[in-house]
């Protein structure tokens, strides 16, 4: 493989995995506050057990979000430094900002949270939660913004062969920004719902704790609602933002080939991208026009004529990203999110409800799974923003091929990549290991539950 | 004075805050097998750092934005060049990380086992490696015209680089003693620190003279006015005097003492080279400086503002964490 193959598998598949971690992190950290809060409001032991108990979880995969984070960092600079140069007047900036302004913060208050309990007042040490927690996503916006200058790139100018940062103001009000991350906030807000909703039903049905796991699946169950409807509602406004700021992005997530008015939406279709058309489709016409427009008329670019264009602005060339990856990422992450609604909606219901959640058995046993949804929709969703920028790395300013390091030996990026996927896929089967063990702790006792072997073993 | 020589100091005071905080975290990493003999006293040795590992390493990630969004020349060159070294650097923080995190969540002897000597590898490595990068720094790389590294994984491997390399694992270890000695209260490690302390003192003043001499043939240290080389001795004179004050049981002036020497070391490093950020072996017209790698004067304006704002901020709260965590660790403290 060569040099740039290998760059983007290394950086597709650290930052997918990063990723995994970072949506609980910033969505537990919110809700373990929140639990806290009730126990210093309340003084009820409960929502102490129930702090303990998820925050127990939320470290194990915080310190999986850190060292994977690291990585982040590092990789600009090592695997592009092309790109690294040519937009480190930029880009850099919101890093330094980030690593200043919010893991400080997070770092420092979770070590205080971590080891002071007796250290400190009950409100003191409920602060450093939030804190922690207001850091997370204060970082999620930092790289955000940085992360939106690659889709979108605003306040710049082009000198010295680079890009330079000529209006900070215009970075901070990114238009991609301010619909990215809400999109990403409320992503973490329904993962952290479902993660305490998934958690709580499987010990249900295993029967372990039910006062406890009942109160927290009531919890778990009106954050992954109100987590659900909020980021259809981001991530359905960033899409028709996106139908102006990357047009390309929109019509290969639409394997739309032809420009179209109005433009029909395909639920599913057979991709031909050789030779730039669609062998077949299911489709309503009208559907995208409206889905973008709210109306039957709008027009929709498609791919050719955007190709077209392309080559038009910036010299001959392939602009078409993978269109089967884009279209099906897509409809992964929406079918997922659709999902994940219809079971928050149920899971608000049923918590209203006279009968002890147990009763619901098989439900329960749904819910259980619905733990995965959130990572689905997640890594498509990411995976879709990113391989659909294809094939640039800054829109409209760097490629790919310019912005990948060219002096890097193929064997080093061989051994760094295999190593990455091997320490990666252990400490993965330690992480769900320590996971699941934690997840069916008796959160009264704080000791290991002895199974008791009654069937239901989603896990093991 | 202008604002590349300003962000030039800015990056080594967010080093030297790394050398030092992070440092000490090396350094009781590495002790650890030898300083803890069993389950309880390994909790309480790494419940000493527990609070305040994660905020330390965050200096490394500060510096290393700071050298992006400052001098984005330099992060490229610098990491791309050194990628092998680097990627080790990575995989060691990445299992040290979980490690100190992981070890206690299962009551198994041979998990913890297997977490404890990763955890030690994973210290001590990184204190080696980053001496070794230093050290690369002083001398100077292979470095073309166009700013790109043109050596190997191996040219960075030299008799000094790699003496750098053993002078930073020494010299962060003996801080890390220090530190611990500091902060345990348990007899049985306080004898094995005592018993320790001369031993590894005078090994690591050895061999960080013998570096220093050293550097003094092979890189600019001085010959590049007169800032590196007052560091310089200041940094032996403290290094002499925590090993002294340790031994006679001073140890709180003794970690005082290390602390200073490690951002003396850190001021030689980074003032031999001023105003080169990269020397080029290949042709002096080659190397990066604080000019031909920075950002533009509009960046470096919004950084300064960002810094000068935020980090006397961190400042403050870092040292009231390690207020509230003054006490000396003890076997009653092991509730993680």
């Amino acid at each position: 493989m060569d040099t740039l193959t290998l760059s983007r598998l290394q950086f597709g598949v650290t930052t997918v995995y990063h990723f995994f971690f970072v949506p609980l992190t910033i969505g537990l950290s919110f809700l373990v506050a929140i639990l806290e809060t009730m126990y210093v409001k309340t003084g009820d032991e409960r929502y102490k057990q129930m702090t303990k108990f998820w925050g127990k979880l939320f470290l194990i995969n915080f310190s999986m979000g850190v060292v994977t984070g690291i990585v982040q960092e590092f990789q600009f600079g090592m695997n592009w430094s092309g790109y690294s140069r040519f937009v480190g007047d930029i880009f850099g900036a919101p890093l330094a900002i980030e690593a200043l302004v919010a893991f400080f913060i997070e770092s420092t208050f979770l070590g205080v949270w971590i080891f002071g309990w007796d250290k400190l007042s009950k409100k003191l040490h409920c602060v450093s939660i939030w804190l922690a927690a207001a850091a997370t996503s204060i970082s999620a916006f930092w790289i955000l913004l940085a992360n939106s200058f690659m889709q979108n790139p605003v306040g710049y100018t082009l000198n010295n062969g680079r890009a330079e940062m000529t209006d900070f103001g215009a970075l901070l009000t990114n238009g991609h920004l301010w619909w990215q991350f809400p999109h990403v906030l409320t992503s973490g807000l329904t993962t952290a719902g479902f993660f305490i909703v998934g958690i709580s039903a499987f010990n249900i049905v295993r029967g372990n704790n039910k006062g406890f796991f009942e109160k927290s699946f009531r919890f778990g169950a009106v954050a992954a609602l109100i987590g659900a409807v909020l980021v259809i509602f981001a991530g359905h406004e960033q899409t028709r933002s996106l139908s102006e700021e990357q047009p390309m992005k929109i019509a290969a997530a639409e394997a739309l080939w032809e420009t179209e008015a109005p433009a029909s939406f395909s639920f599913i279709a057979n991709i031909d991208q050789e030779n730039r058309t669609n062998k077949g489709a299911l489709s309503v016409p009208g559907g995208l026009s409206f889905l973008l427009y709210y109306n039957f008329e709008g027009e929709v670019k498609g791919i050719n004529d955007l190709q077209a264009q392309m080559e038009a602005e910036h010299g001959p060339g392939d602009y078409i990203p993978p269109v089967a990856v884009i279209f099906y990422t897509f409809r992964i992450m929406v079918a997922a999110g659709g999902l994940m609604l219809i079971l928050g909606i149920a899971a608000v219901i049923i918590t209203r409800k006279k009968a002890a959640l147990s009763a619901y058995k098989k439900l329960m046993l749904i819910f259980s799974w619905s733990l995965f949804l959130p990572y689905i929709a997640n890594a498509s969703g990411w995976i879709m923003a990113e391989m659909g920028r294809y094939p640039w790395v800054v829109y409209g300013l760097q490629t790919m091929e310019d912005g990948v390091s060219t002096v890097t030996n193929p064997v080093y990026l061989t051994i760094s990549l295999v190593g990455f996927i091997l320490v990666y896929t252990v400490l993965a089967i330690v992480t769900v290991i320590l996971m699941k063990r934690y997840a069916i702790r008796n959160p009264e006792t704080d000791k290991e539950i002895v199974a008791e072997g009654k069937g239901a073993s989603l896990w093991t | 004075m202008d604002l590349n020589t300003l962000w030039f100091i800015l990056i080594i005071v967010l080093f030297s805050g790394f050398f030092v905080l992070e440092g000490f975290d090396y350094g009781v990493g590495t002790l650890l097998p030898f300083v803890a003999k069993n389950d309880t006293e390994r909790r309480v040795v790494l419940n000493t750092i527990g609070p305040h590992w994660d905020a330390n390493e965050v200096w490394l990630l500060t510096a290393g934005g700071a050298i992006f969004a400052a001098f984005p020349n330099w992060y490229a060159t610098l990491f791309s060049g050194f990628y092998l070294a680097l990627f080790l650097i990575l995989l060691a923080l990445i299992v040290r990380g979980v490690a100190i995190d992981f070890r206690s969540k299962k009551e198994d002897p041979s998990w913890r086992k297997t977490w404890d000597i990763l955890f030690c590898v994973g210290s001590l490595l990184p204190a080696l490696l980053f001496g070794v990068a230093v050290s690369n720094l002083m001398t100077g790389v292979p470095i073309d015209a166009n700013m790109e590294y043109a050596g190997t994984f191996f040219t960075l491997l030299t008799p000094f680089t790699l003496l750098g390399g053993v002078t930073f694992l020494l010299v962060l270890t003996f801080h890390g003693m220090l530190f611990l000695g500091l902060k345990n209260g348990v007899a049985s490690i306080e004898e094995r620190i005592k018993a320790l302390s001369p031993k590894l003192g005078i090994v690591m003043l050895v061999v960080t003279v013998l570096w220093v001499v050293y550097a003094a043939f092979t890189t600019n240290l001085i010959t590049n006015g007169i800032i590196p080389i007052i560091t310089v001795a200041l940094a032996a004179v403290l290094l002499i005097a925590a090993v002294i004050l340790q031994v006679k049981g001073s140890t709180g002036k003794a970690f005082i003492s290390s602390s200073l020497a490690i951002v003396m070391v850190t001021i030689t490093a980074f003032a031999s080279m001023f105003p080169n950020v990269m020397i080029s072996t290949t042709s002096a017209d080659y190397s990066l400086t604080i000019y031909n790698a920075s950002s533009s004067p509009y960046t470096l304006k919004i950084m300064t503002i960002v810094a000068l704002t935020a980090v006397p901020v961190v400042l403050v709260y870092l040292a009231w964490s390690y207020w509230i965590f003054r006490k000396r660790v003890t076997e009653k403290d092991l509730h993680y």
